[in-house]
């Protein structure tokens, strides 16, 4: 446990190291593409507040100054698979936008899908010290949680203070300085396996990158894909990826539940690929040209040449309509959303005060699934797209790059977590100075 | 016709992104260094080109072909037809002194002015001492010009073994074989008298009237002057004050007729006592008057 809040604390130092200097990258590890962009600090904020402007969501402090994407190698389910081939994916991308920032990075803030990550709400109360709170009654709190049992081979990605309660009020963001008597504290664990986490570092660490941060796609995706009423009031953003679907649940703009579902566009891909007996290229191809999820009586008249290279001229002159090219979509994606809804409800979803979903990531711009996901997500579901940052350039502003823009932003302005705050003093070796000096100045 | 090797149709070619080799990713990420940028770009460079010149210079057969290239280049410029100078010109002096420069300037004409040392040549002129001032330039068109001030001889002067021409000033003009070459002149003698030539001319012009009989001023003791008459007759005039002495013997030799009296020197010296001395004849003649005054009276 210590030995993760160090590894966190001393990502969180590098981080803040290389916004000083200036240079981040980050680094999107999907399963259908791995994304590198470079973000510039520019310092204090460029807009001030009598621009009239405002915080621009933070987004006014940096700006993306390269950006590169590359097909994914060795990566299935949003975890590494063949370290050789995802090594080289991470180099090619990072080259590439290197180049067009024309400026070295050292460090990276990476995003996975994988890990089969899980949630854990925990909770912690301790009386506090003073009669107002203080940052190590904070740190307190937080190390009082009684941290669940997520077993062997686990490790804590993200954990994150949601809810403070000083005595019987409840719902503070920021409980310091308050007079109360006892602090509680809500805070939502995300586990995912430590294997994966591994690997990942060792493929970013072979490319002489300094891991400044580390962060679950499914919830950086939902940074950048909800707006800030729906994370405010509550929403889950769904983000259909390449080999996995993450899925995060955001309250008064805290995660409270992500979850992954080992299921994503790539399976659509290989449905097709073995019902039509195409390569995986050609389905792909198919797949983003005609493919779709409602079949009207148009689609059983368009007829698609899916070709072929062996030479049989029978076998190379096929043709499909639309209509069962959607008719072997349709399933699979059906099956997707039905896990995800699967999730949800699993999450107690259902009594939130907002039933708002959002479909974000690659997957999501499959035409008519703005149709389809009502049926089994319920009425409130849009798709949506990433914020618009600064500097992006516009091939990458698509629905597919909802966790690089979240990275971003993730970069840009942190969530506080659990290590951001100090170790409580008491379990701290200058707390027995502290106590020794105490005992001379009380006797003498 | 048909070609018998079969054209599959070309799929959809997936863009090529290929990863670069670890050599290649690390190669690249060096360059994006700006250390490294910016020693490949400046720092290398100046660092070889240094060198290479260094070691190019090191060698003095390099450095001597180097000078001598740059002479080269420059005797060409230098020896341009602009810049030749193809004829002396001496203008207002003698044919003598015209001479005598030409012969103390040696130039091979035609000459590039910039091997003429002007200041040089106007030094060597002026040694010599009958040119009071030298100007010596180069006349557009390639005429180096020496434009000649010749001092204006003054008076004669008899020195210990040779009779010199001097200026107004006292300066040496030239030699002179005999008095008879300037007899328009006047003449000074004795040790120190060309130091004191405007003095002499004061009082040569104060004895105009004498001008007839003077043969000379004569310096005496180097301090004062005595003027030398015909029939060695001698005005020895003080130190102080000499023209005024003058002035009163001239009074005296125009209302007395002084000079035209046996005398052989009128002293001057104490000007507040002129003192006469008489030829010897004439004291003879005086102490006969006295003794036919005293006769006369004895008898």
């Amino acid at each position: 446990m210590t030995d993760l809040y160090d590894q966190q604390r001393a990502m969180r130092a590098m981080r803040m190291a290389a916004i000083q200097r200036g240079v981040i990258a980050i680094l999107d590890v999907g399963t259908s593409k791995i994304g590198c962009l470079v973000l510039r600090f520019d310092g204090p904020d460029r807009f001030r507040d009598s621009d009239g402007v405002g915080a621009m969501a933070g987004q006014s402090a940096f700006r993306v100054i390269g950006a590169a994407t590359t097909r994914s190698r060795g990566v299935r389910f949003g975890e590494v698979d063949a370290m050789q081939e995802t090594e080289r994916a991470i180099r090619t991308a990072v080259q590439a936008a290197q180049k067009m920032a024309n400026i070295r990075v050292d460090h990276v803030i990476a995003c996975f899908s994988g890990a089969q990550p899980r949630s854990y709400g925990v909770a912690g109360s301790v009386e506090l010290e003073g009669t107002a709170v203080s940052e190590n009654d904070v740190a307190r709190v937080l190390a009082s949680c009684d941290v669940p049992d997520f077993g062997e081979g686990r490790e804590v990605l993200h954990a994150q203070p949601v809810n403070f309660a000083l005595d019987h009020r409840s719902g503070l963001k920021d409980p310091r300085g308050q007079i109360g008597n006892r602090l509680s504290v809500d805070m939502h664990l995300l586990t995912v396996d430590s294997a994966v986490i591994r690997n990942l570092l060792y493929c970013i660490k072979r490319c002489d990158l300094e891991v400044a941060g580390l962060a679950s796609s499914s919830y950086v995706a939902g940074v950048s894909s909800l707006v800030e009423d729906e994370q405010e009031l509550g929403a889950a953003c769904i983000d259909l990826g390449g080999g996995a679907t993450g899925l995060s649940i955001f309250m008064k703009k805290h995660m409270i539940y992500a979850d992954s579902v080992r299921l994503g566009g790539d399976h659509v891909t290989s449905d097709i690929s073995k019902g039509l007996q195409v390569p995986l290229a050609t389905a792909e191809r198919i797949k983003t040209f005609y493919g779709g999820v409602h079949a009207t009586g148009m689609d059983d008249r368009e007829m698609i040449e899916i070709g072929g290279e062996t030479g049989d001229w029978e076998h190379d002159r096929r043709t499909v309509s639309r209509a069962e090219l959607i008719g072997i979509m349709r399933p699979r994606v059906e099956e997707i959303l039905e896990e995800v809804r699967g999730r949800l409800d699993a999450a107690g979803f259902d009594h939130l005060p907002s039933q708002q979903i959002v479909l974000t990531g690659g997957a999501s711009q499959i035409p008519g699934l703005d149709g389809l996901a009502p049926k089994i997500l319920g009425q409130q579901v849009r798709i949506g797209r990433p914020l618009r940052v600064q500097g992006l350039p516009q091939s990458v502003t698509g629905a597919a790059f909802a966790s690089s823009v979240g990275l971003c932003l993730f970069a840009a302005h942190p969530q506080d977590e659990w290590w951001d705050f100090d170790i409580p003093a008491d379990s701290y070796p200058a707390r027995s100075l502290r106590r020794a000096v105490k005992w001379f100045k009380d006797n003498w | 016709m048909q070609q018998m090797t079969a054209q599959r149709p070309q799929a959809a070619q997936p863009k090529r992104d290929p990863a670069p080799s670890r050599v290649a990713y690390k190669a690249h990420r060096l360059w994006l260094t700006p250390f490294v940028r910016q020693l490949a770009r400046v720092g290398i460079p100046v660092f070889v080109v240094t060198m290479a010149t260094g070691w190019y210079l090191s060698n003095p057969t390099h450095r001597f072909a180097i000078v001598e290239k740059a002479q080269q280049v420059r005797r060409t410029v230098e020896e341009r037809p602009e810049f030749m100078v193809k004829l002396m010109a001496v203008e207002g002096a003698s044919p003598v002194v015209d001479d005598a420069i030409r012969q103390l300037l040696p130039v091979n004409f035609p000459i590039s002015s910039f091997d003429l040392d002007l200041e040089g040549m106007q030094a060597k002129v002026a040694v010599l001492d009958v040119i009071e001032r030298v100007d010596i330039r180069i006349r557009p068109g390639g005429v180096l010009e020496v434009a000649v001030t010749e001092r204006q001889p003054a008076v004669l002067w008899r020195a210990a073994s040779t009779l010199e021409m001097l200026d107004a000033t006292g300066h040496r003009v030239a030699s002179i074989s005999g008095r008879a070459g300037r007899a328009d002149l006047p003449l000074l003698a004795g040790v120190g008298a060309q130091d004191h030539v405007d003095e002499a001319l004061a009082l040569i012009a104060a004895a105009r009237p004498l001008a007839q009989n003077m043969r000379g001023l004569v310096r005496m003791g180097e301090r004062r002057w005595d003027i030398v008459l015909e029939r060695d007759q001698r005005i020895m005039l003080p130190e102080q004050n000499p023209v005024q002495a003058l002035e009163q013997v001239l009074a005296l030799n125009q209302a007395q007729d002084l000079l035209a009296r046996d005398l052989t020197v009128i002293d001057m010296r104490n000007p507040a006592r002129p003192t006469l001395r008489l030829a010897d004849p004439a004291v003879e003649e005086l102490r006969r008057i006295k003794g036919l005054e005293l006769g006369g009276l004895a008898q």
